[in-house]
């Protein structure tokens, strides 16, 4: 049996207001992100504007700022901020003694 | 399960306790703490004479307050003061305390506990209450004499005696229980190191500003904080000698306390078949998933909640006595707060300060010359969150303003500045506060200036905030006062007022300028710090701020700042280019644009061997290879190296290329080695970050074939020496350079070139090319720094080349070499079982 949570690494291996990356086969990468009062948040890796890489951008507060052309999104909601629209598939995240899991259901339809 | 179902069994001859004539039920109570003797004078305060009580405690003592262990450890208590009940306490309420005995199984079948001691007893309600365990890290070395928890006075006395030898104590853990300890043992004479795992302190409690506050405070205090420090063992022959780090680093020390965690004690209920998740899971009246046994405190869970602090205990011990009463008081779990004195410092936190959920707004007031900061968290006009620090007097009512979920719309001006100034009519109108002061309030502490003064100075025409900076030094240091000179202005000018030179962005009140003058006027050496004594108005910053900041903090403390890589550009953190299909470019560095068949192969090779689809010869003559995988660059870089090729920075906010032409070793005009003297250039100069890119090029006569006069640094060579000249740029406005000056001797050339790089690293505003930068100061004053004073050009020389010192290592190998792997590698990889799951 499959569990609805992908396991997949310690809270520690992700940089402080930094990201790491999980590839999903067949689907679009997923980017997990750190925020400066160790929050955990995962986006579809890809901004919505012209599909930058937001695993790349600089995290601030809990925004990523696109690291292609400066678009802020909001690592909760995946929307894009101020004047700009657009939003980007928010997977679920929880933390369960130190591991941080995706769901996974999400992450596969977020890759469909 | 209904509170109906504590009613006391009715209807039955059989006595309650099988062991004695004592026809009550009989309440035995395993804990002698906190919650376990809360829960129990509760129950008295309800209805003294209801039950038969016998409490059983594991501890030798009566039952005293956990949360003093600090100040005894600080020996601002002494155990005799902290004790809650006296012997006597329990004797007069009837109760039988058995210490020194904890209870080692509950036989739920015959419904008895049985102690270490073998003694067994009948219970018709059993309170579980024992607690949590402190969490011991599984290193090498636990288990050694010295080691000890931060959990009972057993602990204390332990910690005690090493004191009282005094020598080195290391606390591995940062949370309150570590610093409390780190705060005791060093009042006690111990030289103490605290160890902790993530970036900032107290991160559950306090954001990274506040924790950079407390860090700060401990550190003047005498301690040493080492955060990212992960325990890789405890070491010493027999007993604990000292601790050593994943990193290498060696820590001696006699005492080793580890306080990293507890864990809700719930080994006795799990075993007698209870229902555990993390703790000893409770319903709303504190009963377990057997009606007979409840637990309250640290060991129960309720509704998926586990607590470690007191205050939501003591509403588990009130729903507790209610519903043993035949009361209905269901437990909610209510958002908690905590406001605690950290080694005497006030700290205080309540409810979700990270600010989840979408639309969440910050409010930030720092006031560094205090050393106070508070931020608030506000959805939909709500309070959500809060983190205060230094100054925690409004804590309860911000906390109450949470719970009731109030509207703060109203308030929201003047909410940061607490209760007292919301509801003295600042609330109304936060102008006809400032309006209503006398002439001679301060308005500016750090410069004395009254508000008169201020008021005068705009009298006298200085219609902005710059204005009134430079006229009376109102908000001219700390800035803490510019809401309040922006409020002057506005009050006498209505809408005359001027707006100021741009701030650096939205987090700041300052001005670039301003920032780069106090970070060297006070010293400052880090982003929070400065974030901290600049009043910024955001937790950590924005994408604009933070690489200036980075920046700013690198150019003024050359070898001693360490570079923060969250807070860089992706091209930088990456050293290479980031293109639009995600994929980078990598430039390797090629001296003066000379080159050799070992370099182009090594370049041949990399692009087939990782398929890079495009090489490109770039403006700067360099090479740029096309379509590297993130995963890919560290092997690309090693294959670089391998041939003797270093990073050519051409991503960076730095020297990128010295473009020359072939000069006099092949042309037939040329009049001097321009190529010659570009490697040289370039060697001097490579590795150096500046406020943006810059490009240097070398021409050997006036035909200027390399372009010279449109670069940030450019040299003509002339039969007589060489024009230098500055500020040109062929960036979408292209601009010819300026004329510095002429030199004889290509190593004047070189020293002039050292000056006028440093004088731009240090006074430019990021982002800012040197054309603008000259066209906003002017061509004349960069001449007077550079050309007519000899002994300024000197000293920005050497402080260019002694910067150099430090700058001037191939960021390429050290991360071929494995230095921040994880930017490269993937975290972890999935592959649906099926991949039809996928549609
Ligand atoms: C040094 C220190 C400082 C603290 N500071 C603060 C603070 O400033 N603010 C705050 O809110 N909280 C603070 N706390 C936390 C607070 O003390 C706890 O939340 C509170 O004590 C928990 O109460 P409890 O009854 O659940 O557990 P405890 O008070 O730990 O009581 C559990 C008792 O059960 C006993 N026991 C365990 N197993 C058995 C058994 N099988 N048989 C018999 N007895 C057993 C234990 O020996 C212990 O005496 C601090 C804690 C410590 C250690
Ligand atoms: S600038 Fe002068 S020396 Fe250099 S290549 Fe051109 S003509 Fe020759
Ligand atoms: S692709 Fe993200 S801002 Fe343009």
């Amino acid at each position: 049996m499959i569990g609805e949570w992908l396991d997949i690494g310690w809270v520690n291996e992700i940089p402080v207001r930094g990201s790491r990356t999980v590839p999903v086969e067949g689907g679009e990468e997923i980017a997990v992100f750190r925020t400066s009062d160790d929050r955990i948040f995962a986006l579809v890796n890809r901004c919505p504007h012209k599909h930058g890489p937001l695993s790349q951008g600089i995290v601030h507060g809990h925004s990523v700022a696109c690291p292609l052309h400066n678009w802020n999104i909001a690592l909760a909601t995946g929307e894009a901020q101020g004047e700009d629209k657009g939003c980007t598939p928010v997977i679920p995240v929880k933390i369960d003694g130190g591991r941080v899991l995706i769901c996974r259901a999400s992450t596969l339809k977020a890759a469909a | 399960m209904d509170f109906q179902d504590y009613q006391p069994r009715e209807g039955t001859d059989e006595p309650a306790d099988r062991f004695s004539g004592d026809p009550r039920e009989h309440l035995v109570v395993v804990g002698n703490g906190m919650a376990g003797c809360r829960a129990v004078e509760e129950l008295l305060a309800r209805d003294a004479g209801r039950y038969r009580i016998t409490i059983f405690g594991a501890e030798p003592h009566v039952n005293y307050n956990r949360i003093m262990l600090s100040p005894v450890l600080a020996g601002e208590k002494t155990f005799d003061e902290i004790i809650i009940n006296g012997r006597d306490w329990y004797r007069d309420n009837g109760i039988t305390l058995i210490t020194d005995d904890p209870i080692v199984s509950i036989d739920r079948a015959s419904a008895a506990v049985t102690s270490r001691s073998g003694r067994t007893l009948g219970y018709d309600r059993l309170l579980i209450a024992t607690g949590s365990d402190p969490f011991i890290i599984p290193v090498p070395g636990k288990d050694l004499p010295g080691v000890v928890s931060f959990r009972d006075m057993k602990d204390v006395d332990t910690m005690l005696a090493a004191a009282a030898k005094g020598g080195a104590a290391v606390v591995i853990g940062g949370g309150l229980l570590g610093l409390e300890a780190a705060h005791g043992l060093a009042l006690r004479g111990m030289n103490v190191t605290v160890l902790h795992l993530p970036g900032s302190l107290m991160e559950r409690q306090l954001d990274e500003a506040a924790g950079w506050l407390l860090k700060t405070a401990l550190e003047e205090r005498g301690q040493t904080i080492l955060t990212g420090a992960d325990t890789a063992e405890i070491y010493g022959d027999g007993k604990v000698e000292g601790v050593r780090l994943k990193d290498g680093r060696e820590i001696p020390a006699s005492l080793v306390v580890m306080a990293v965690g507890i864990r809700p004690s719930v080994a006795l209920a799990r075993e007698a078949g209870l229902e555990v998740g993390r703790g000893i899971k409770v319903d709303d009246h504190m009963v377990t998933s057997d009606p007979s046994i409840l637990a309250v405190g640290e060991c129960a869970e309720h509704d998926g909640n586990v607590y470690g602090l007191v205050a939501p205990l003591w509403d588990m011990c009130r729903s507790f006595a209610d519903g043993l009463t035949g009361k209905a008081n269901p437990y909610r779990c209510s958002a908690t707060s905590t406001k605690l004195k950290v080694a005497g410092l006030d700290v205080f936190s309540a409810g979700d300060f990270s600010g989840v959920g979408g639309g969440c707004e910050d409010i930030v007031l720092r006031d560094a010359s205090r050393g106070i900061y508070k931020r608030l968290v506000l959805q939909d006009d709500r309070i959500i969150g809060a983190v205060l620090y230094g100054d925690t007097a409004d804590g309860s009512w911000y906390f109450d303003l949470l719970r009731k979920g109030e509207c703060v719309a109203d308030l929201r001006d003047v909410l940061i500045f607490g209760q007292a100034f919301a509801s003295g009519g600042g609330a109304a109108d936060p102008k006809a506060a400032v309006a209503a002061l006398s002439d001679d309030a301060e308005i500016c502490g750090c410069n004395g200036v009254s508000k008169g003064q201020v008021l005068s100075s705009i009298a006298r025409g200085a219609h902005s905030l710059d204005a009134v900076r430079v006229t009376c030094k109102a908000s001219a240091s700390c800035g803490s006062c510019t809401g309040l000179v922006e409020t002057l202005l506005a009050i006498t000018l209505g809408d005359d007022v001027q707006a100021g030179s741009k701030t650096m962005c939205k987090c700041t009140t300052f001005t670039h300028d301003d920032v780069r003058r106090e970070i060297v006027a006070q010293d400052m050496r880090s982003i929070p710090e400065v974030m901290q004594k600049l009043h910024w108005s955001t937790p950590d910053g924005c994408s604009s701020c933070r690489p200036a900041l980075n920046y700013y903090l690198l150019c003024a403390l050359p070898g001693e700042y360490i570079d923060d890589q969250q807070s860089r550009f992706v091209n930088e953190r990456m050293h290479a280019n980031i293109q639009k299909d995600g994929t980078y470019s990598v430039v390797p560095r090629m001296w003066g644009g000379l080159t050799n068949p070992r370099e182009l192969r090594a370049i041949a090779d990399v692009v087939e061997k990782y398929n890079a689809p495009m090489v490109k010869v770039t403006g700067g003559q360099r090479l740029d290879i096309f379509g590297i995988r993130k995963e890919d660059l560290p092997a690309v870089w090693a294959d670089l190296n391998a041939a003797g090729m270093v990073s050519g920075h051409a991503y960076g906010k730095s020297l990128r290329t010295v473009k020359t032409c072939v000069g006099s070793e092949w042309c037939r005009f040329g009049t001097q080695d321009s190529t010659g003297l570009g490697v040289r250039i370039e060697r001097m100069t490579w590795g150096s970050w500046m406020p943006h890119k810059f490009k240097i090029a070398v021409s050997g006569c006036p035909r200027n074939c390399a372009e010279a006069t449109i670069k940030d640094f450019g040299v003509v060579c002339l039969d007589s020496g060489y024009e230098l000249s500055v500020g040109g740029n062929g960036g979408i406005k292209v601009r010819a350079t300026d004329l510095l000056c002429r030199v004889a001797t290509e190593q004047e050339a070189l020293d002039y070139c050292a000056a006028f790089i440093q004088l731009y690293r240090e006074e430019a505003r990021y982002l800012e090319r040197t054309a603008p930068w000259i066209e906003r100061v002017g061509i004349d004053y960069v001449k007077q720094r550079i050309v007519e004073d000899e002994i300024g050009r000197e000293a920005l020389r050497a402080r260019f080349l002694f910067s150099q010192g430090f700058s001037q290592d191939d960021p390429w190998a050290q991360r071929a070499e494995g230095v921040a792997r994880e930017q490269h590698a993937h975290m972890a990889q999935f592959r649906p079982a099926r991949l039809e799951e996928m549609a």
